[in-house]
Order: C-alpha cells, then structure tokens, then sequence
C-alpha cells in the first residue's frame, strides 16, 4: 500500500477513536458537569446514610453544587462521616440543613442542602451541624405497621 | 592457499545437552577463496555456519574471525561483527511484508545514514548484478524460486560484506537456475574480494566453482581438499558421495536387528 | 507405579508451565527494554496501527452496534417491568462502557489481529526471516516485535472507546428511535449514572491492560512457535485461546479492584 494512505488511514482511525472517547466523555458521561473551578471541602455527620456512595452528587434547590468525596466511619462517635467537596462559587450559611435524600423511590442516594438564616458562611473544613439521616425503607415499613396496629388496638 | 586466513575455526566441539554435534573442527578460509563444506543432512554443516554467525557458542575451542574470537564479543561488539558478514538463507529468507527493493534497501536504511537517492542507486546497482534490474516493485511472492534466491543474494551482499555465507544454495532450484546461481556465487565473490563458504550437498554444481572443499560426517572432518583432489578421491566415503552410490560406507539399510530372524527366517 | 508417573506427568506440566511463564516474561521485558526504534522510527509503528487497529475497525463498529441494539431491546423488556424504562440509556451505558466495550473489543482485536500476529511472526521464523534479520545485525524484538506491540497497545483503548460510543448509539436506535422511550431521559439518566472518573477512564484502563495482554500472547507465541505449519497453526490457536482467557480473568480482578465497595 502507498505509504500517504495508509498514514491517511491511520490518522483517520487515531482521530475516530479519540473522538469515541470525548464522545464517551461528554455525552455518554459527566465530564461536561465537571467542574474544574475551585471546591472547598465540607464535614457532616450522619447517624446513617443509607447507601450513599463517594462520588454522590451535592444538591441545592435541585442544582448540583458538589459531590461527596468519603465517607469515613467516626469510631469517636459511632456516626457516618461524610466529606463533601462544593464548588467554591456556592457559599452556604452557617446553619444549612444537609438531608440525605433519594431520587425517586428507589433512586441513588444524594445530599440536598437547604440553607438557614445565619449571616456568616461555611469556609472549609467546616463541619455542618445539622444533618438528617438517610430514610430507610424497611423502618419506615416497619413504623408504618406499627402505628398501623397501634390505632388497631385503640379501637 | 598462502593468502592470510580471514576466518578460522580451532578445534570446535559442540554438544546439544550432551548430544555431541561438532567433534573437533579445524577449517581456514583464506581471504578471497570460495570454499565448501559438504556432508549428508543433519551431520553438522548448518551447526559451523550458526557458530560462524555467533548464534551459537562452541563448548570448546573457537572461531576467529578477522582476529576476534566470536564467541567472546558481547552483544554490541557481535553486531558489529556480523555487518562483516552475509548469509543466504536455504530458501531465501526474503521479507515477504516489503518488495524486492525494500528487502534489498534493509541493512543500507537499518545501518547506515545515506540519503534515499545514494540508497537508490545501490540498490539497483545490486539488482542489475544478479540479473533483476526492472523487478523492484515486485512482492517476494511474485517471484520464481530461482529469482527470489538471487534477490536474496543481492540482499546478502547489499553492504559488501568480507565474508559471504550460503546455507544450501541450491535447494530446490532447476537446473537453469541451478547454473545461474553458482555461477553467481562465484561472480560476486571474485567481484567483491569477498570469502564465501557453501554450505551443500549439491556436488556436481558446488566442485564446478568452489576452490576447497571440506566434507563433514556426523561432526568431523572427514576429508579435505580441492575440487579435482575430491573427485579423484578413493576415499571410500566421498566416492559414494561424490558419485552418489546407493550402497557404501553409509549403508542403505537403517541400523536395526536382523530382518531375517524378525521373520522367522532360517537364513 | 502408574501413580508415579502421572505425579512425574504433573511434575513435568508444571516446571514447563513455570519455565514458559518465565520466558515470556523475558520476552516483554525485552520488548519493553528494545522500545527504542519503535518511537524514534514512529513510521514503523504506524505501519503495524493500520494492521491491527485499522484492519480490526470494520468488526469492532459492526459487533458494537449490534450488542449495543441488543442491550436496548433487553434492557427495555427487563426494565418495562419495573416501569423505568427511562433508565435504559443509564443501563446500556454503563454496561458498554464498564465491560462489555473493553472485554469484547478485547476478545474481538485477539481473534482478529492477535492471531494474524501470531501467524506472521510465526511464518517470519519458519522462513528463517527472524534468523536472517538477526544475521544482519537487526535486532527482530527490536525491529519486528516491539512495534507491533505497541500498535496493539495504542489501537486496543480506541477500539473499545469505538465499541461503546458505536454500543450506545446502538442502544439509543432501538430504545429511541424504534421503541419509543423518552429521548430526554434517555441521555439525561445515562449522564446521571456515568461517572467519566469512575467509569470511563476505568473502561480505558482495563482496555489498556487488555492491549498489552492480547499483544504478549500474541506476539511470544508467535515469535515462540516451532518453525512449522502445524507449529504455526497451534500457535495461533493457543494465541486465541489464551488470549481470551486472559482477558476475562484480568477482567475480574481489574473489576474486583475498581468497583469494589463503593
């Protein structure tokens, strides 16, 4: 084969194949809603998260703000520990609430933010206050039946 | 044979685990000269072109080229060696992934830093000389046994080389090109002041252009001398050889027991 | 007695198992060490690019789009059950580009150009072309393996990047266009549940750790072959064969270590 064809060939299957990749990249994955500006890292303790994983996104108000990074247990106090990593053009008051809530019924696992009053705000590091444990579904079941034979028995 | 001895081979011994395969070798090849070694296949012929090469290291004794024992160079200084020295493959060996020109350009791009025109020229400098001008495009495929043997012999002496090696150069070939390639071999010897062994059984072709022969028989020379000498020999050996009698000192028969008393024979 | 010498026969298999694993071993630490030519003489790379990533295209893209049409319909029947058809595009991405991208353009690249490497190399040595090289002060690892190596290295992650982009828009004919699933969901859950870190890069380095097993096997058991027509036939048999061995075992462990746990 003439040598410029096949260099053509192979320039062609070179630029193909990344262009898969960016494809796969952005399209196919996340890479556009990374952000690659600045993040501040964040601590909350949970007394359970549920099945919240690393790499979990950070939400407020519905928009993507930061995804969590680790989660560690405390052996101190016997609660989830959760590092958050949030874009640092998002600033939260000192006493945002952090929820762990699910996308749908049966969705992933995410932390919804819901900012407080406080004037001064969450540098890094911090740690946020107030959390609310992850919603399993088996005690809500399993509280459900039970106020259900509570209100039962009254009768 | 007064002319200096370019290459020589003392006392070599060599064994295959302890399967003897060369038992004391002694050879001179004078500079100039075209010499062959004859014997039956498997007696050890391939083996004294692998230890020339440095492919293979001698148990004993050693081969000298050029005055540096072969088997003492390292890796670098073997390299350097072996640009001294071609070698013709028994069917050629051409790379059949490149054309008749690329195979004959190899060692110029692979060895030396020369220009494409300079490489150019040389190359159907080298074609012409065995008679091929006009095939460089071809694939190796394309050719005819007998021309795929000379391109390789183009190949083989592409850099000038001072010491020319042919495993069984006339393999497989008919009996026009049979002519054409030792008439080849001993042209292009002459022509490059080269020293060329023949490795072969072809008898009848090889006494026509060689200067000295060697015969080897299961690992030892057997017998030595120039092409007339052999064909008067009496030898009893090389008279079956040379003559190639069915019956001789290599009998016709495979060592075994005896027949007859395998049949139930009264013999 | 007998038992014995089938304790001798275990013997014998493992020490020669061992001594092969050894040489080949040696064998890619030659190649890595003889690298050199392969980039400073990019050309003869490029040459065997085209042989082996070039040649394997029309495959990777026609086997990608089919499994990924197949993963659609599946994916659809299964999931319509639960009623969340829209994670269609989530589940047929991740599976492309977690595994079946990587593992069966592996599979594909082996049977298709590892075998041609191997029968190459293989008639190379039965014609004597590596031993005259080699008496022409060539070095063959230098000169012949390492630049194939290296072509299967760089062609095997753009392959499987290939297999998946073309798998998922596979998928995304079949669950969009010809089922009807919502086309905003579709893409939208895929980006959702497709991590380029965790995902994708991890599909890229499991590709990558496939290029070089698949160019090894391919290449020692060529260069390793007993210069005859059956030795090069059984060469190119076992090249197949161990290849995909290898590739799913690596696959497991590379799984087990990626996406373990989290």
């Amino acid at each position: 084969m003439e040598r410029t064809t096949l260099d053509l060939w192979v320039g062609m299957f070179v630029v193909a194949g990344l262009g898969a990749l960016v494809l796969l990249a952005f399209k196919v994955g996340n890479l556009s809603t990374y952000n690659v500006s600045d993040t501040y890292q964040l601590q909350a303790y949970f007394t359970n998260i549920g099945g919240l994983k690393p790499q979990a996104s950070i939400k407020s108000a519905g928009v993507l703000v930061g995804r969590v990074t680790g989660v560690t247990l405390d052996t101190e106090r016997y609660e989830a520990k959760v590092t958050m990593s949030i874009d640092s053009r998002y600033k939260f008051p000192k006493d945002t609430f952090a929820n762990i809530l699910t996308s749908g019924l049966l969705g992933e696992q995410y932390i919804g933010l819901v900012p407080g009053g406080d004037s001064e705000v969450l540098k890094g590091s911090d740690v946020v206050k107030q959390t609310q444990s992850a919603i399993v579904l088996e005690d809500m079941i399993g509280k459900f039946l039970y106020s259900k034979a509570e209100s039962g028995n009254a009768k | 044979m007064s002319s200096p001895a370019l290459l020589e081979i003392r006392d070599v011994n060599f064994a295959y685990d302890s399967r003897p395969i060369l038992k004391g070798i002694n050879m001179t090849f004078p500079k100039g000269k075209l010499i062959a070694i004859m014997g039956l296949s498997g007696c050890g012929k391939t083996t004294i072109l692998r230890h020339i090469g440095g492919v293979l290291k001698p148990t004993r004794g050693y081969v000298k080229m050029d005055g540096q024992i072969i088997h003492e160079l390292d890796q670098d200084n073997l390299y350097q060696m072996r640009r001294k020295m071609g070698m013709l493959f028994q069917f050629g060996a051409l790379f059949t992934d490149m054309t008749v020109y690329d195979n004959v350009a190899f060692q110029m791009r692979e060895h030396t830093d020369l220009p494409e025109e300079i490489i150019r020229d040389l190359v159907m400098m080298k074609l012409h000389a065995v008679g091929l001008y006009g095939t460089q495009n071809l694939m190796p495929a394309e050719l005819s046994g007998g021309m795929a043997r000379r391109v390789a012999l183009a190949r083989t002496v592409a850099l000038d080389p001072m010491l020319i090696m042919y495993d069984e150069p006339f393999a497989g070939l008919d009996p026009i090109s049979l002519t054409v390639v030792g008439e080849l071999i001993r042209r292009l010897n002459d022509a490059l002041g080269a020293t060329s062994i023949v490795v072969t059984h072809d008898v009848q072709e090889s006494l026509k252009i060689v200067d000295y022969v060697y015969f080897v028989s299961d690992g030892a020379i057997i017998a030595e001398g120039t092409a007339d000498e052999i064909r008067a020999s009496g030898e009893a050996f090389v008279k079956q050889f040379v003559h190639g009698e069915m019956d001789g000192p290599i009998p016709f028969h495979y060592p075994a027991g005896d027949y007859n008393k395998d049949l139930g024979v009264r013999a | 007695m007998s038992i014995l010498d089938n304790l001798r026969g275990i013997g014998a298999r493992v020490v020669n198992a061992v001594w092969r694993i050894g040489y080949a071993s040696r064998f890619f630490l030659m190649t890595l060490l003889y690298s050199g030519m392969s980039f400073r003489r990019f050309r003869l790379t490029v040459r065997e690019i085209f042989f082996s990533g070039v040649m394997s295209l029309i495959i990777i893209l026609v086997a990608g789009m089919f499994v990924g049409m197949v993963l659609g319909l599946q994916g659809y029947e299964t999931l319509k059950r639960y009623g969340s058809e829209s994670a269609l595009g989530s589940l047929v991405a991740l599976s492309l580009v977690r595994e079946l991208g990587p593992v069966l353009a592996a599979l594909l690249f082996a049977s298709r150009a590892g075998s041609a490497m191997t029968a190459e190399i293989g008639l190379m040595k039965a014609t004597e072309q590596i031993a005259a090289m080699e008496l022409m002060a060539v070095n063959p690892i230098a000169r012949v393996v390492a630049p194939r190596f290296w072509a299967g290295v760089i062609s095997m992650p753009l392959l499987a990047a290939m297999f998946s982009a073309m798998g998922v828009f596979g998928g995304y004919v079949v669950g969009v266009v010809l089922i009807g699933v919502d086309e905003g969901s579709f893409w939208s859950q895929m980006q959702g549940a497709v991590d380029f870190q965790h995902d994708v890069l991890n599909g890229v380095i499991k590709s990558l750790v496939f290029g070089v097993a698949v160019t090894v096997i391919s290449l020692f058991e060529g260069y390793d072959s007993p210069p005859t027509a059956e030795g090069v036939s059984g060469a190119t048999t076992r090249t197949v064969v161990q290849s995909s061995l290898a590739i799913l075992m690596l696959d497991f462990i590379l799984t087990a270590f990626m996406f373990r746990g989290d």
